[in-house]
């Protein structure tokens, strides 16, 4: 990216200045060589939000952000329903409230040593993962919206998983006004048979290690040290989520003219929160977050199965779950006064800061846990929102970053690597790679990504959230 | 003259056909799509599928037309080798033919999400020749 186009406000601060239509300014909070190295895109993409009706403080990109659909990968915005605000399905993305989940396992790395290569294999059996797998339920009509009406507190009390993992979870497991009647009959027959699916591309499963810890009292709140064994999570909402995007985008598309919105990219099609449009896609929006909560909290079932097969000692209890691709109802402070605000988040996590009350008691003087997803064979992190996320920085909307982002375009990366030499790259440092697809596993290369240290780097010296814990990879289940 | 190619996106992958009617470049944006997944040529063209699509304009319709064959194979848990697609008024009627999904034989590389309008472009250059292209969320 030409840095000319920023003002730079510190090392990890850069600001758009209003111009052309742009309501509010852009920011960007990345280091130099993270900005230099962003495509140039994200800078266009960040002024289009900036002109969308009714955003208010700043339209924001992460360190991690990408070229992405009509918002970057790696954005964030806020809109005022009183005046005139948008939602965007294009803010949100397909896959709706695509997250990561952290389980601890109480396990230390030498336990897992002599079943490692056992394990790998049986929770690759185990988990449904990659194009055309299938789920260990079946939903249709009444259970359907059941599921997405309830999210991870429907499949708790079907007995996947338990009350305990509800406190650690955005929500508490379900997003209140989800409305499955503004789900298309489409989006629900693409998922009746997905629920408890990894699917593919950049979902995993992943058994990592704790190699580093940074702050060693969050991280002891967190319940994490040096040399425990923790599993990560990383799936979305499947064929519904995926249907819901396409239904809505479209009907956005068509009905902008109606709504008196000029689209600079067909892509960023919204509609006024303050309107039929507006008010079924939200409703059907929380269904799909409802949906990925349910879906991760069935995988969490089955990797306890896995798990106590081989290693009936383990305890997977659960430190967090966050959501990437979401607009959430918040209250904000901006230019002095507390506002409702619809916060966009596209490719990124929120991060509540210490003393937040959506807090289960055991986080709240640390902070929210935020958890940033590696690539296969690189480093993941946990982080913690930061009280100056909200003090000190402005205009983040307590959010920060959601993993590395890629550097590299899938065409590239199995131009330059086999999924073979990969597979076996990585086995001979100690991670088992398991996947129904090597050429998918070359698309996914480790190298096809940008540093994960550096994004999180940033982050932290913005003020979006602290380092904790450096998690590395010993098995991945790649979808 | 018909034929496809794929473009890079950073986050995902573009598919371009080409032909010497706006159907054929449909045709063969769709079959870049089966390229993106698996290699065309290993999917037998044995059973055949219907799909309807309808929308306001040449561009939309794309990502309509390439959405109705998402929705079709993940449904379906099949892949389609061959397509064809017939236009009408404000729509198209289409036909595709595959078989179901084998993981072991077809070694299906990712799911497609969405067809997006990202880069998406529907256009007859100076030779006569139809384009259609756009970015598949993978």
């Amino acid at each position: 990216m030409n840095l000319s186009l920023l003002h730079k406000i510190t090392a990890t601060l850069w600001r758009v200045e209003p111009h052309g239509a742009m309501r509010v300014p852009g920011l960007m909070f990345a280091d130099e060589s993270l900005l230099r190295e962003m495509d140039e895109k994200v800078y266009e993409q960040l002024c289009n939000v900036a002109a969308l009706p009714g955003i208010v403080g700043a339209a924001c990109a992460m360190p991690d952000a990408h070229w992405g659909y009509g918002f970057p990968i790696g954005g964030v915005a806020a809109f005022d329903p009183k005046e005139g605000g948008v939602i965007s399905a294009g803010g949100v993305g397909f896959d709706i409230s695509c997250g990561v989940r952290t389980l601890h396992t109480r396990l230390r790395r030498g336990d897992i040593e002599a079943v490692k290569s056992r394990l790998a294999e049986h929770l690759f059996k185990h988990i449904p993962a990659g194009l055309g797998s299938t789920g260990v339920l079946r939903l249709a009509g009444h259970d359907m919206d059941a599921m997405l009406k309830g999210g991870a507190q429907w499949a708790v009390h079907r007995g996947y998983g338990t009350q305990a993992d509800l406190e650690r979870i955005e929500e508490h497991g379900r997003m209140a006004g989800a409305e499955p009647d503004k789900v298309s009959q489409h989006a629900k027959e693409r998922q009746k048979d997905e629920m408890g699916t990894l699917g593919s591309g950049n979902h995993y499963l992943e058994v990592q290690h704790v190699v580093r810890v940074y702050d060693p009292t969050i991280a002891a709140s967190y319940g994490l040290a040096e040399g425990d064994v923790v599993i990560s999570i990383h799936c979305g909402s499947r064929g519904l989520g995926h249907q819901i995007g396409t239904d809505y985008l479209k009907e956005m598309v068509i009905a902008a003219p109606r709504h008196g919105i000029a689209l600079p990219d067909r892509e960023l099609a919204c509609a006024p929160l303050d309107s039929d449009l507006g008010r079924a896609y939200l409703g059907a929006m929380r269904a799909g977050i409802n949906c990925a909560l349910a879906n991760r909290q069935i995988l969490t079932h089955l990797t306890r199965q896995a798990f106590a097969d081989l290693l009936p000692e383990a305890r997977l209890d659960l430190l967090y779950d966050v959501s990437h691709n979401t607009c959430k109802e918040e209250e904000h402070v901006v230019d002095g006064r507390k506002r409702r605000l619809f916060v966009h988040r596209k490719g990124a996590t929120r991060a509540f800061g210490p003393g937040h009350v959506s807090l289960p008691p055991e986080l709240r003087a640390a902070g929210q846990p935020v958890i940033i997803g590696g690539s296969m064979g690189t480093a993941s992190y946990i982080l913690a929102g930061d009280k100056r996320n909200v003090d000190e920085v402005a205009g983040a909307f307590a959010s920060a970053c959601h993993g590395a982002g890629r550097n590299m375009s899938r065409n590239q990366a199995t131009r330059r690597w086999q999924g073979r030499a990969v597979v076996d790259e990585l086995a001979g440092r100690g991670i088992l790679i398991r996947s129904p697809s090597l050429r998918g596993v070359a698309e996914e290369a480790p190298g096809a990504y940008k540093d994960v240290s550096a994004v999180v780097d940033s982050a932290e010296s913005a003020g979006l959230a602290k380092k904790v814990a450096r998690l590395e990879p010993l098995i991945c289940i790649k979808g | 003259m018909g034929g496809w190619l794929h473009f890079s996106h950073m986050a995902d992958i573009g598919v371009h056909g080409y032909g010497g009617t706006q159907e054929e470049s449909f045709e063969q944006a769709a079959l870049a799509m089966t390229a993106v997944i698996t290699d065309p040529a290993g999917v037998r063209p044995a059973t055949r599928v219907e799909v309807a699509c309808s929308a306001p304009d040449r561009e939309l319709l794309l990502v309509d037309w390439l959405n109705a064959w998402i929705f079709e194979m993940a449904t379906r848990r099949m892949l389609f080798s061959a397509f064809r697609a017939e236009f009408s008024e404000g729509g198209l009627r289409g036909e595709g033919w595959g078989e179901e999904l084998d993981v072991a034989r077809h070694r299906p590389a990712v799911e497609v999400k969405g067809a997006t309008y990202t880069a998406l472009r529907v256009w007859l250059d100076e030779a006569g020749v139809w384009h259609a292209r756009c970015v598949l969320d993978v």
